[in-house]
Formats: C-alpha cells, sequence, structure tokens
C-alpha cells in the first residue's frame, strides 16, 4: 500500500509538473484581465517544438528555449488580437488553439528526419530529463517522491513560491492585480494597461511552451499528435480551483494530477475499479465546476474575497465608454 | 503623424462585409506560406481542397452534411451570444443531445418504432437545454462566469458519454458502442449522403430570424446585449431572460447532437465529440450572429475540413491542415473586426 501511494505521488508529480508550469502562466495573464483559451494548442506546439529542436540539436535546453519562444509567440498573436485590436477573448483564444492544434500536427509528419520519411512519431530522443535523486531526502518514506523528480520540477519548486511573492508581495504584482481588477483605475493611475497585458500574455504563453516541453522531453519522452490530450483545458480549470493564485496552483495539480494518475495506477495494479476510470476523467472539471459556482455563490456580499480578476475577458480601451 | 483608434457613431455596413473578403484572401496567403514551406505547391494545394470540397456531387454532399452540425451548434450559441452571455459549452449540450436519442431508442422501446426518433430528438433537445440551464440559472441568479461553468460542463458531459458507450450501454457484440439504432428510426437521406436534418436545420434558420428580428422577445434579447441598464428601466427581466436564452440555446445544440447521431452514426460510439461545438462558437460569432450568414460561414467552415480530407489523399499532406487553414481564416477576421465599430484617425502633428 505504501508503495503503491509513493508510486502514485511520483506519477502525479511527473504529470503535474507540465499542468504547473502551464498554469503558474495562465494565472499571470489572467490577472492582468486576459483570457487566453489557447492553453491547449500552445501547450502542444511547445511540446512539438522542444522535441523537434532537441531531435535536431541534441540539447534538451535548446528544446526548452525553443519551446518557451514558440509559446510566447502564440501567445503574442492572442495578445495583439485582444489588446491591440480587442477582438473577443474568447474567439481569439478558440483559435489559437485550432490553429497550435492543427500546425504542430501538420509539422510532426514535417519536421522529421527523412529516414523516418520526415514523420516525429516514433522517433525517440538520445535522452531525456532523468530523475535526480536528493541522497537522504529521497529515503522519506512517501513524502521522498519529492525529491526523486527531474531538473524541471526542481526549477518549479524556486518558480512557485516566486510567483506568488510576485504576485502580492512586489509593487510590480500590485500592478498587474490592479490592471486585472480595474483598468480603468490602474491607467489613470499611471499604469500601461496594454504594455502589461501584452507582457504577462506573452510570460504566460513561456510557460505553457514550457508546459509542453516538460511532456516530450521528460513525461512522455516522444512526440504523438495531439499528446496534450486536453491539458489545456484542465489548465484553465486549474487556475479557477487555484483561485487566481499561484501559491495554491500547486494544490490543485497535485489532486488533479493524482486523480489522473490514479487511473493508470489502479488499472497498471490490477486493481478493479468501484469508479469507473471515465468519472476519474472528468471529476477535475465537475470539481471546478462546483469550487467555482460555490466561491462565488458565497462571496456574493463580500467583495474581493474571491479572487477572479474583475476585468477577465473584457477589452479595454481609454475612450470607451 | 499620429494614429488613433476611434469609435464610429454606427456599425460600418461596407466594412462588415469588406472585412471578412479581405481576411479570407490574407488567410489563404498565410496559408500558402504553410504549405510552400512544406515544400508544397499552394496553388495546386488549394484546387485539391476546392475540387475536394466541392468538385462532384458526392462531396458537395460530404461537405453539406459537415456543415449541418456547425450551422446548428452556430445558431444554438449564437442567440446566448446577443445577451452577451458566452455559452461555449456547447460542445457538452451537443454531445447530451446524442445520449438523450441513444436512451430513447435504446430503452425507450415500448414506443411504436415510428415514433422513436421524434421523441428521440425531442428527449436530446431538452437534456441539452437542461445542461446549458444550469450555468444560465447560476449566472442570472449569482452572476457565476457562465465562460468556465459552461467549457468545464464540456468535459463532464463528454466523459459521461464515454462511459456510456464503453461500459454501462455497450452493444454485448463488437466494438465500443451502443448497439445500433433500428433502421426505420434513422433520419432518412434524401439526396446522397445529405440527410433529412437539413430541413431542420434551414427550417431553424428561418425560425431564428423571425424570431430574433421580428418579434418582442428578440428585441428584448438584443436589448439587454447592447445595453442592459436601459432594459431593465423598460422593465425586462435580464435573469429570466438569460435562463430562457441559455434553455433555447442549449436546446438546438442539443437538437443537433441528436440529429447528427440519428442520421450518422446511428448510435452513441467514439467521435461523439468531434469538436462541433466549440467550431459553432466562431461560426455564430463570424457571422455577426446573423442565421442566415451562418448557413455561408459553416459552409466555408466544412469545406476548409473535407477539402483538408481530400489533400491528404491528393497531395499526401497532412489532414490537419484544415485546422492549421481554419486558425488561420480566423486571426485575421478576428484584427480586422474592430474596423466595424471603430476607424482609424490620422492626426497630423501639432504643438501641444
Amino acid at each position: 500500500m505504501m508503495d503503491f501511494i509513493t508510486k502514485l505521488l511520483a506519477a502525479t508529480i511527473a504529470m503535474g509538473t507540465s499542468l504547473t508550469f502551464a498554469t503558474i502562466g495562465e494565472i499571470y495573464t489572467e490577472k492582468t484581465g486576459v483570457l487566453n483559451l489557447g492553453m491547449e494548442g500552445t501547450m502542444l506546439m511547445g511540446a512539438l517544438t522542444a522535441f523537434a529542436s532537441t531531435l535536431a540539436s541534441g540539447s534538451l535546453y535548446v528544446g526548452l528555449v525553443v519551446a518557451m519562444l514558440t509559446g510566447g509567440m502564440l501567445s503574442l498573436i492572442h495578445a495583439f488580437l485582444c489588446v491591440t485590436m480587442r477582438a473577443n477573448q474568447v474567439v481569439s483564444g478558440l483559435a489559437i488553439t485550432m490553429f497550435g492544434t492543427g500546425l504542430a500536427n501538420f509539422l510532426g509528419q514535417r519536421l522529421g528526419p527523412v529516414s523516418n520519411n520526415y514523420n516525429l512519431v516514433g522517433m525517440n530522443l538520445p535522452k531525456k530529463f532523468d530523475n535526480i535523486a536528493i541522497p537522504l531526502l529521497k529515503d522519506i518514506p512517501v513524502l521522498g517522491a519529492f525529491f526523486d523528480v527531474s531538473i524541471l520540477t526542481y526549477l518549479l519548486y524556486l518558480i512557485i513560491p516566486f510567483a506568488w511573492f510576485f504576485m502580492y508581495k512586489t509593487k510590480h504584482g500590485l500592478a498587474i492585480r490592479a490592471v486585472g481588477e480595474s483598468p480603468k483605475t490602474a491607467a489613470a493611475m499611471g499604469l500601461s494597461v496594454s504594455r502589461l497585458r501584452y507582457l504577462y500574455t506573452i510570460i504566460g504563453g513561456m510557460f505553457a511552451g514550457l508546459g509542453g516541453a516538460c511532456l516530450s522531453l521528460s513525461f512522455t519522452p516522444s512526440w504523438n499528435d495531439g499528446m496534450t490530450g486536453g491539458k489545456g483545458w484542465i489548465v484553465i480549470a486549474l487556475v479557477i480551483f487555484a483561485t487566481w493564485n499561484p501559491g495554491k496552483a500547486v494544490i490543485g495539480t497535485l489532486v488533479f494530477g493524482g486523480i489522473t494518475s490514479l487511473q493508470f495506477s489502479l488499472q497498471a495494479a490490477g486493481i478493479k475499479m468501484v469508479i469507473p476510470t471515465q468519472f476519474l476523467a472528468f471529476a477535475p472539471y465537475l470539481i471546478t465546476f462546483f469550487t467555482l459556482s460555490v466561491m462565488t455563490i458565497l462571496n456574493q456580499n463580500r467583495k474581493g474575497a474571491f479572487a477572479s480578476p474583475s476585468a477577465l475577458g473584457s477589452s479595454f480601451a481609454i475612450d470607451d465608454k | 503623424m499620429r494614429v488613433v483608434v476611434e469609435k464610429r457613431d454606427t456599425r460600418s455596413k461596407r466594412m462588415a462585409i469588406l472585412i471578412p473578403l479581405v481576411s479570407f484572401i490574407v488567410s489563404l496567403m498565410l496559408g500558402a506560406i504553410v504549405l510552400i514551406a512544406s515544400k508544397s505547391n499552394p496553388l495546386q494545394a488549394y484546387g485539391a481542397m476546392l475540387n475536394g470540397a466541392f468538385g462532384n456531387a458526392r462531396r458537395f454532399q460530404y461537405t453539406i452534411v459537415e456543415s449541418l452540425p456547425l450551422l446548428m451548434c452556430g445558431l444554438g450559441v449564437g442567440i446566448a451570444f446577443r445577451l452577451k452571455f458566452w455559452n461555449i459549452g456547447a460542445e457538452g449540450q451537443y454531445v447530451w443531445g446524442a445520449i438523450g436519442i441513444t436512451w430513447v431508442m435504446q430503452f425507450w422501446r415500448f414506443l411504436p418504432v415510428p415514433m422513436l426518433l421524434p421523441v428521440g430528438l425531442a428527449v436530446g433537445m431538452t437534456l441539452g437545454a437542461l445542461w446549458a440551464g444550469v450555468p444560465g440559472f447560476l449566472k442570472a441568479q449569482w452572476s457565476v462566469d457562465e465562460t468556465l461553468t459552461t467549457l468545464m460542463l464540456n468535459y463532464v458531459a463528454i466523459g459521461l458519454a464515454e462511459y456510456l458507450y464503453i461500459n454501462k450501454w455497450k452493444a454485448p457484440l463488437g466494438n465500443m458502442g451502443t448497439p445500433e439504432f433500428p433502421r426505420e428510426a434513422w433520419l432518412p437521406q434524401i439526396w446522397g449522403k445529405v440527410h433529412a436534418g437539413i430541413f431542420i436545420a434551414l427550417a431553424l434558420v428561418v425560425l431564428l430570424w423571425f424570431l430574433l428580428y421580428k418579434t418582442r422577445w428578440g428585441f428584448e434579447l438584443n436589448m439587454i446585449g447592447k445595453n442592459p441598464k436601459a432594459a431593465r428601466y423598460q422593465g425586462v427581466s435580464i435573469k429570466r431572460n438569460i435562463v430562457l436564452a441559455m434553455i433555447l440555446s442549449g436546446a438546438i445544440c442539443g437538437l443537433s447532437g441528436s440529429v447528427n447521431t440519428a442520421a450518422i452514426a446511428h448510435r452513441l460510439t467514439k467521435g461523439v465529440n468531434a469538436g462541433y461545438g466549440f467550431t459553432g462558437i466562431i461560426i455564430a460569432w463570424m457571422s455577426g450572429l446573423n442565421p442566415f450568414a451562418s448557413i455561408l460561414v459553416a459552409v466555408v467552415m466544412a469545406a476548409l475540413t473535407t477539402g483538408a480530407d481530400a489533400l491528404q489523399i491528393a497531395m499526401k499532406l497532412p489532414e490537419s491542415m484544415g485546422e492549421v487553414l481554419q486558425g488561420l481564416v480566423l486571426i485575421p477576421l478576428l484584427a480586422g473586426s474592430i474596423f466595424v465599430e471603430h476607424k482609424l484617425k490620422f492626426i497630423k502633428k501639432e504643438a501641444a
């Protein structure tokens, strides 16, 4: 049993790393008032470009950088459409997901080596981000799983507290929150709403690209059509579940990642399931639905207690009445 | 010289027509870049797509069949969008429509066979309406964010459908999926592959056009969307209308799922969540919420899909090219949409 839980935790952390990177990115984007539903397409493009460029260059770090640049570029399109051209954020996000998913699957059959008929499917990386165990710490029962992870996850351990501190304890973080809460007031305070929205939409996309890279370079080191398999949508759910707080993102990923990993672990262990696997598959979404509804209802009379950015999804222009 | 964006006094009709045209040309050029980069002749590729989508009667029929669920979902979400209510749950409501009709076909066998189809469509519609009504009510009563709730509910519906066709309702023989509906209860084909669903879809277009442009309720919905304050002063109940619009919206998306299931798969199986609901959102937006314009937009988007299938066969290009092009059509269109309600103003530099 102990062994089962440790294995489950290890699988959860491995999968959760990808989710957490993208979630932190999307939290920052949404905090400035921009909803980016392009996560699924951006993560998939990140996974693809990371894999293709690692294969070509032989360096995993080149893969990471390329994935971040790709994610940043896709989100730049979203920022341009939503901020400069004041386009509808929902439609723009869906367009990015459509375009990104299509392009990634398209390029997956184009960027491979000649010997494999230009296909990336079926190719193997010479190396991947392997787990690095920290002596002593890794021997702690169950929790030791946290100290036998890839370098990407260790990086995340540093980023989570930093992302929380930056958002809530710095002047710049205050500016981000102001822009998402009340762009008009923020603009009156002398902040550039457009600049902040551009910046954090792009950074959010870079994190999503990184999240995708975690999948194709570490979690399942390979390329497959649509390999994100809806993780981009789980990210949207996780942002809500974390109540837009980067510090809480990790709780959500552990719960959601745990539920997803549980499906596979139970199957692998040959345990007959009481709950059908499909129920576990949609549980994160149902939980998020209830969380969002209950939180909103409970906070009817306490404005500000519920952390959803008020200006989320709406464009802003000074001349708007 | 400085350029500023200024709000127009009225929507520009000329721009509303010009922008989609220019956008479409721009997107074809962007697509050409992708094609050239993958060492294909873009003219040849577009020719193959056009031929694949409309080349002969059979291909034209496929394109029409593919456009019907897009059109219906587009019409459905369009109603909610009039209120600025972002129903992105069309996918889930569509899936409930498919579940509903399967439930009737499989378990309501006490009904005479000719009754199965109409009852099935009605049940599918009702389930879609209920599934949409919940976020509608939550929004109206407690302003729970509808974009996020409807999105989350999609995946619950998809998961439930999977559970049903993989486990609970699975046919004893054969692979994944429920047993086939009785042949007499299928939605009949009327012209090659084109099924009777086309009548339902076109009837909906006319009905909704009438409802939205010619009735008092349509007028109220428009007013709430454009100016909720004014609507409230006029004594229009916003809460009631949000719930009603959502129920109607979900009913149409649900009907779309029932129709497609009764006409094509004839059972609940893999592929029930083909993304029609998501593309429907784009159809609604692209058509400017006009039911008649939706027909054209749905056919174009469907042609990109069926054309891309042909592209794969004719030129050995991945079929995901269709999705790339669908995305590429949207990006310039989204960028241009600002000029319908805004204009550029060039100001000569002057001393302040």
